[in-house]
């Protein structure tokens, strides 16, 4: 329908989730619309991102140094682990005021469908995470989903024979929903109120 | 017994051929006459989506989308005990519904199930007693979610871990040879889910035929002279499968999976599980299915159904009775016993190609409808 690089712009900016066919359009006719001085501030920032933003090398949380400031805070109590599957999982958690402990990032959940695995998740750095026998609760919080749910069974199982404390949170999230729907003080209640899963 | 709801208006907005329609109905008995392919069935099926969520002649949802536009709209009001409600859903092809109760947005679409509720019989149901299990399992979740709202979502659930699991199933196939105990770890995480809605649906679906064998029978009593009675069974995948109690279908279900692993390994599909359940009917000492006459399928078509509309009547209040030109594929008899039994129901939505069709029995409001319009005409 367009041509060449408005075409360009239209199938890129469609790609992002949560954006349709006509909200891409709608995008791009702003931005070909906006102020060149806008346009290229955001086309910094992008760049910009994808070069300074990294990875925890512990946890696996967004930060732009080596590892992220909640690992390096000595503050923070270092005997619990919440296991999430995003940052923005971490930023949600940490909004309640609820948790003062650690995190480890997997980066998605199990979803056979999307060819997903437990290897393609960073549960090997979780495991190795643990060897020094620090930690002595993990909390899995991750999706309350289907997929959220099996994730949680296979760590639950996994983790069972090394003798840790393994809690989920409590029911009252959205059920079907993502942890980063959840208010504040719905997924604060349910981290007071975390159960131990049984393996 | 409760009030039953009344549909008091439907607007439809690009929903099958219809642009735009705004049609306003009364307690009692509507029919909709027109030529073949004027509309007459989406209308009704409109009425039918909104207390299933589902198309009684489809399984996806695209085909009722009016071709070339994205979004269909159905909304309806519906009057009980002198209290309004509406309730509206909008669906976007391949993509999630929504929909709205007094126009606020609900947080899932299947909030909506249990205001609208209807009994649906049409020239499609003689594939409940002569087609495959899956007609079956559909006419029974149909009626259960209805009853039961909230196992829609057990439904959509199940489905889903189903698609999980078997996408899993196909990929370990492979994996298994180099990685055993990975495979199996995997698989269990899903077992454990999918053991738990499957035995949940299990369970509801075979008392729901419990309930409905009694008032089948009678219905089918009345319906032929004949000495034969119908019943049926729920017949599940797994042999002896207890299906007295959720924890004990679990447990059954879990176990049949570790049996089956092997073969469930090798095709890449769940073996076991209500997908893949059936209700066995039979006519006295026969089953239906290959053996009854066309007349005797008819018959235990529609005594399912009436059996049906007995059952919510008595739960709880009558349901919207629709009847999808119907009156052409029975026999005089036949045609003769469902409008003595239908022409008192609170509400009853009737398509016929002619006027003639429909039993005098059955006079009451007339529509004509063509091209994707309704007038009201007497
Ligand atoms: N998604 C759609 N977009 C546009 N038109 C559609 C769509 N789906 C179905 N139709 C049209 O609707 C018409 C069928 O309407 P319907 O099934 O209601 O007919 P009917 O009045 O019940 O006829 P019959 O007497 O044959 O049962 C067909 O002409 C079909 O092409
Ligand atoms: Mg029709
Ligand atoms: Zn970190």
């Amino acid at each position: 329908m367009y041509d060449g690089v408005v075409a360009d712009l239209i199938d890129e900016l469609g790609r992002l989730p949560g954006i349709g066919p006509k909200s891409a359009q709608r995008i791009a006719f702003y931005l070909l619309q906006s102020d060149p001085a806008d346009v290229r501030r955001l086309a910094e920032v992008l760049v910009t991102v994808k070069d300074k933003v990294r990875f925890c090398a512990i946890c696996g949380h967004v930060t732009d140094e080596e590892t992220c400031r909640i690992c390096r805070d000595p503050r923070r109590d270092s005997t619990a682990l919440c296991v999430v599957e995003e940052s923005k999982d971490v930023i949600a958690v940490e909004k309640t005021g609820e948790y003062r402990g650690r995190y480890h990032v997997l980066g998605g959940a199990i979803s056979p469908i999307d060819g997903i695995g437990p290897d393609d998740l960073r549960i090997r750095e979780l495991l190795q995470r643990l060897t020094d026998g620090e930690v002595t609760e993990i909390i899995v919080a991750t999706d309350p989903n289907l997929e959220g749910e099996a994730t949680a069974t296979y760590l639950a199982r996994l983790l069972a024979p090394m003798g840790l404390t393994v809690t989920r949170l409590a029911s009252g999230l959205p059920v079907g929903g993502d942890l980063e729907y959840a208010d504040e003080v719905t997924l604060g209640r349910a981290f007071a109120g975390r159960r131990r899963l049984d393996a | 017994m409760d009030s039953p709801a009344i549909v008091r208006h439907i607007s439809l907005a690009d929903f099958r051929n219809y642009e735009h329609l705004e049609v306003s109905l009364e307690p009692g008995i509507s029919s909709f006459v027109g030529r073949n392919g004027q509309g007459k069935t989406n209308l009704i099926e409109a009425v039918v989506y909104l207390s299933t969520l589902g198309s009684h002649r489809v399984a996806s949802d695209a085909p009722l989308v009016r071709r070339g536009t994205e979004r269909a709209l159905i909304r309806a009001d519906v009057v009980r005990d002198d209290r309004s409600l509406q309730v509206e859903v909008e669906i976007t092809a391949g993509k999630a519904n929504r929909a709205r109760i007094n126009k606020s947005p609900v947080p899932r679409t299947r909030e909506i199930l249990g205001i609208v509720r209807t009994v649906v019989f049409a020239p499609e149901d003689l594939a409940l007693v002569k087609g495959d299990p899956a007609e079956r399992r559909r006419f029974l979740d149909d009626l259960l979610v209805q009853r039961h709202p909230r196992l829609a979502g057990t439904r959509a659930d199940y489905d889903r871990l189903l698609k999980q699991r078997n996408a899993l199933l196909k990929s370990a196939g492979a994996a298994r040879r180099t990685n055993p105990q990975d495979v199996t770890r995997t698989l269990e995480v899903w077992d454990d889910q999918i053991a738990s809605l499957g035995a949940e649906i299990t369970v509801s679906r075979r008392e729901l035929a419990d309930l409905l064998r009694p008032r089948a029978a009678s219905a089918y009593a009345e319906l032929i002279d004949s000495g034969d009675t119908i019943d049926f069974d729920y017949e599940t995948s797994v042999p002896h499968l207890a299906t007295t109690d959720i924890v004990a279908a679990r447990e059954g279900l879990l176990a049949a999976m570790a049996e089956r692993r092997r073969d469930e390994l090798d095709r890449g599909v769940t073996l076991v599980g209500p997908h893949r359940d059936d209700l066995l009917l039979t006519l006295g000492p026969a089953p239906v299915k290959g053996y009854a006459s066309h007349g005797e399928s008819w018959s235990a078509a529609l005594s399912l159904r009436l059996a049906c509309y007995d059952l919510l009547t008595e739960e709880a209040a009558p349901p919207v009775l629709v009847l999808d030109d119907v009156f052409a594929e029975l026999d005089a008899s036949r045609r003769a016993h469902l409008a003595g039994r239908v022409a008192q129901a609170p509400q009853v939505l009737i398509t016929a190609a002619v006027a003639e069709d429909v039993p005098a029995l059955l006079e009451g409001a007339r529509f004509d409808v063509m091209d994707g319009t309704v007038e009201r005409c007497g």
